[in-house]
């Protein structure tokens, strides 16, 4: 799969069997070719049960499942006008952001766009600190002053959260600059999704990125619709990763609905990063179960092909199955868990709502970190 | 005192900076092999090493923007924009990014970057490469603003700059640059926000800065023959700009005249007239003059240009009104 050479197509994972799958989009003329067996490749399971044990793979689930119930959870909250303004549900897509920072350390680093809140969690940041800045409240992760889009942990090295589509490539790849200059191995990720591949700041980047050798892993989080506007309907490829043989960046498609698939690929590029120095670009070709934001009714797409995801790629599903299948734990056991990570988002609403607004003067804090003037 | 052009002021800055701290890296296009479009960088590459003083494709928004994720980090990445007219293609990576960072994370961000290059008219560069675009980066809350107007303060804000924990622009004359002046031998700065009379006088004040303060030195000597003694404040810091200093300058001349490059509509000089106008208003004798470029794109032609500029001609007219003087 490597793409250094250029010589091949990119191979996607379970290429072969897309165009007899019975996905395809019900408007789209052109058949989509990411669409996946919804199964997990039992030797890669096996590797990865080995690799990570049981506990790890449980806790995977654990923070998948906790995905989702907390957007399930900020949904609703949006509903009553809890939460205002932008709010980017990340449901479907929690393969991704889990199978990622499962194959992170605590020295690497993560820039992100504005569908962040399932980035930040699966990081470690809490329910509650999260819930509390969607909330716009106080005890929020930047006290309320950020928002659903800006959610930063600087102690976990989260550096947010940023609502300028493309924009936060450069911003990785300086984290990753840094690295290097300072001679340190670690990586950045960077998130992006499918939509911001267009935005000339990304191929600035990635230009820079491969010929300086940066720590980057730029992960294309290609959940098929920037806003209501398909892949197929913008973009001269559908292949994304033929964007990145531009820049001699090895690149790779990889089932974004199977968190084994994610973590296996992340890892591999993070070594590749350390060890090589060399940055990777994968694809993860995955689905948003919601509208684009609160306010879309995602009148772009079939009802039908959000029902297929959900009931045949489903990243939670897939990963329960394996899990039973292979007798880590029993569905009564899973059940437990999710009862578990079902309570733990309540409490984070009701965290979240008996937290105090920012004290008013507040407000013009934090602009700059020396400005002895006064601010009008 | 030993004599250095602007450049080579600002190149001395550059040098002892990097040699202070091993966060401060220079980066830019030319800025390496090159010596620099305009050699403010001469000599860099071979003290400090490719490491340190690095080449960039050409991609403005793509290495300012690297440059302040770096900056997130604790780095502190000078920014070589070759003229600040190309520094607008990164202007989202400026106001959208840097500035945002630090007040978006509730202060746990800070971008200490220094985002430099040429700006203003530098003679028959034609519409693109002659504008003085100070103002859209004044108009934004989180970043700070220096134009120095001579060697000796082009040494000492750039290290003060270099040294602050916030992003600032820093933005140099191409005409300047091998215009030569007094720089100490031993080590200065200059203070962020802290503006300088580079004038004394009693009779109207000429607020300015870069290139067109010497424009205002010039037109004072010739005020000085018609009897106006003009007081010349170089604001230098343009974003926060020196309020006491205009105030004190003000309170004693009762008249002011604002004199920039730029275009006059939502302009420095616009806010510095209103500042003026509404802070000093029980002090002035006359309305508040202004001197700025014609509002058009920049003529190429040699008898268009000057007429489209501030000159010496237009602030002695502009100071002489303020004086009820015809």
């Amino acid at each position: 799969m490597a793409k250094g050479s250029a010589k091949k197509e990119p191979k996607v994972v379970g290429e072969n069997k897309a165009s007899t799958t019975p996905f395809t989009p019900a408007r789209h003329e052109i058949p989509y070719d990411h669409l996946l067996e919804a199964k997990t490749d039992a030797r890669l399971g096996k590797r990865l049960r080995k690799e990570l044990g049981d506990d790890k793979i449980v806790a995977m689930f654990g923070d998948m499942v906790r995905l989702r119930r907390f957007e399930e959870q900020a949904g609703r909250a949006y509903q009553r006008r809890k939460i205002r303004g932008f709010c980017h549900l990340y449901i479907g897509q929690e393969a991704v952001a889990v199978g990622t920072m499962s194959a992170l350390g605590e020295a690497d680093s993560i820039v992100t766009h504005y569908r962040e809140h399932g980035h930040a969690l699966a990081r470690g940041l809490s329910s509650n600190g999260v819930m509390a800045e969607l909330f716009g409240k106080v005890d929020g992760y930047a006290r309320g002053k950020g928002g659903s889009m800006h959610i930063f942990d600087a102690s976990r090295n989260f550096y947010g959260g940023w609502g300028i589509v493309g924009g936060q490539i450069a911003l990785g790849a300086g984290v990753a600059f840094a690295n290097k200059y300072r001679g340190e191995k670690s990586v950045c990720v960077c998130f992006l999704g499918e939509g911001a591949i267009h935005q000339g700041i990304v191929h600035e980047s990635l230009n820079m990125a491969a010929k300086w050798r940066l720590p980057l892993i730029t992960i294309i989080e290609n959940n098929r619709y920037a806003m209501g506007t398909s892949i197929e309907r913008i973009s001269a490829v559908t292949d994304l990763t033929k964007k990145a043989v531009g820049y001699d960046m090895f690149a790779e498609s990889v089932d974004g609905q199977d968190v084994f698939s994610v973590h296996a690929a992340v890892k591999a590029a993070a070594d590749r990063a350390n060890n090589e120095g060399r940055p990777s670009f994968l694809e993860m070709r995955t689905y948003r179960y919601r509208g684009h934001s609160m306010t879309d009714p995602s009148d772009y797409r079939s009802k039908e092909e959000v029902e297929q995801e959900q009931d045949l790629r489903d990243p939670i599903v897939r990963l329960r199955n394996w899990i039973v299948a292979n007798k880590l734990k029993s569905q009564d056991e899973l059940n437990a868990i999710d009862d578990a990570m079902d309570r733990e988002t309540k409490d984070a609403v009701e965290f979240a709502d008996k937290s105090e607004f920012i004290d008013p003067s507040e407000l013009t804090t934090d602009v700059y970190v020396e400005w002895p003037f006064d601010i009008e | 005192m030993r004599e250095l052009a602007y450049r080579e002021a600002l190149n001395e800055a550059l040098a002892e900076e990097m040699e202070r701290d091993e966060n401060v890296f220079l980066i830019g296009e030319e800025v390496a092999e090159y010596n620099g479009a305009y050699k403010v960088s001469k000599g860099l590459l071979e003290r400090f090493g490719a490491r340190r003083v690095i080449d960039t494709p050409i991609a403005e928004a793509g290495f300012a923007g690297i440059s302040i994720g770096a900056a997130f980090t604790g780095l502190r990445p000078v920014v070589e924009m070759m003229t600040f007219n190309f520094a607008i293609l990164a202007l989202d990576m400026v106001a959208n990014h840097a500035a945002k960072a630090r007040y978006m994370s509730a202060g746990q961000l800070s971008c200490p970057i220094v985002i430099r290059g040429a700006g203003g008219a530098g003679g028959s560069l034609g519409a693109q490469h002659s504008q003085s675009l100070e103002a859209q980066y004044v108009h934004i809350p989180g970043l700070k603003v220096m134009m120095p107007s001579t060697p000796h303060d082009a040494k000492g804000m750039l290290k003060t700059a270099i040294r602050d924990p916030d992003p600032v622009i820093f933005i140099e004359s191409e005409v300047l640059y091998g215009m030569k002046g007094e720089v100490p031998e031993e080590e200065y700065l200059i203070p962020m926000g802290k503006g300088d009379i580079k004038r004394a006088g009693k009779d109207v004040t000429l607020i300015s800065w870069s290139r067109t303060v010497h424009t205002c030195l010039e037109a004072s000597a010739k005020l000085a023959e018609e009897g106006i003694e003009a007081e010349v404040l170089d604001l230098r810091t343009i974003r926060p700009i020196d309020k006491d200093l205009i105030r004190e300058s003000v309170k004693k001349t009762n008249r002011a005249v604002v004199v920039e490059e730029g275009w006059p509509w939502a302009s420095v000089g616009a806010s510095v007239a209103e500042f003026v106008a509404r802070d000093l208003f029980d002090w002035l004798d006359a309305p508040v003059g202004r001197v700025h470029q014609r509002d058009i794109p920049m003529p190429y032609a040699f008898n268009l240009e000057p007429l489209s500029l501030p000159s010496v001609e237009k602030i002695v007219e502009a100071a002489r009104a303020a004086c009820y003087r015809k």
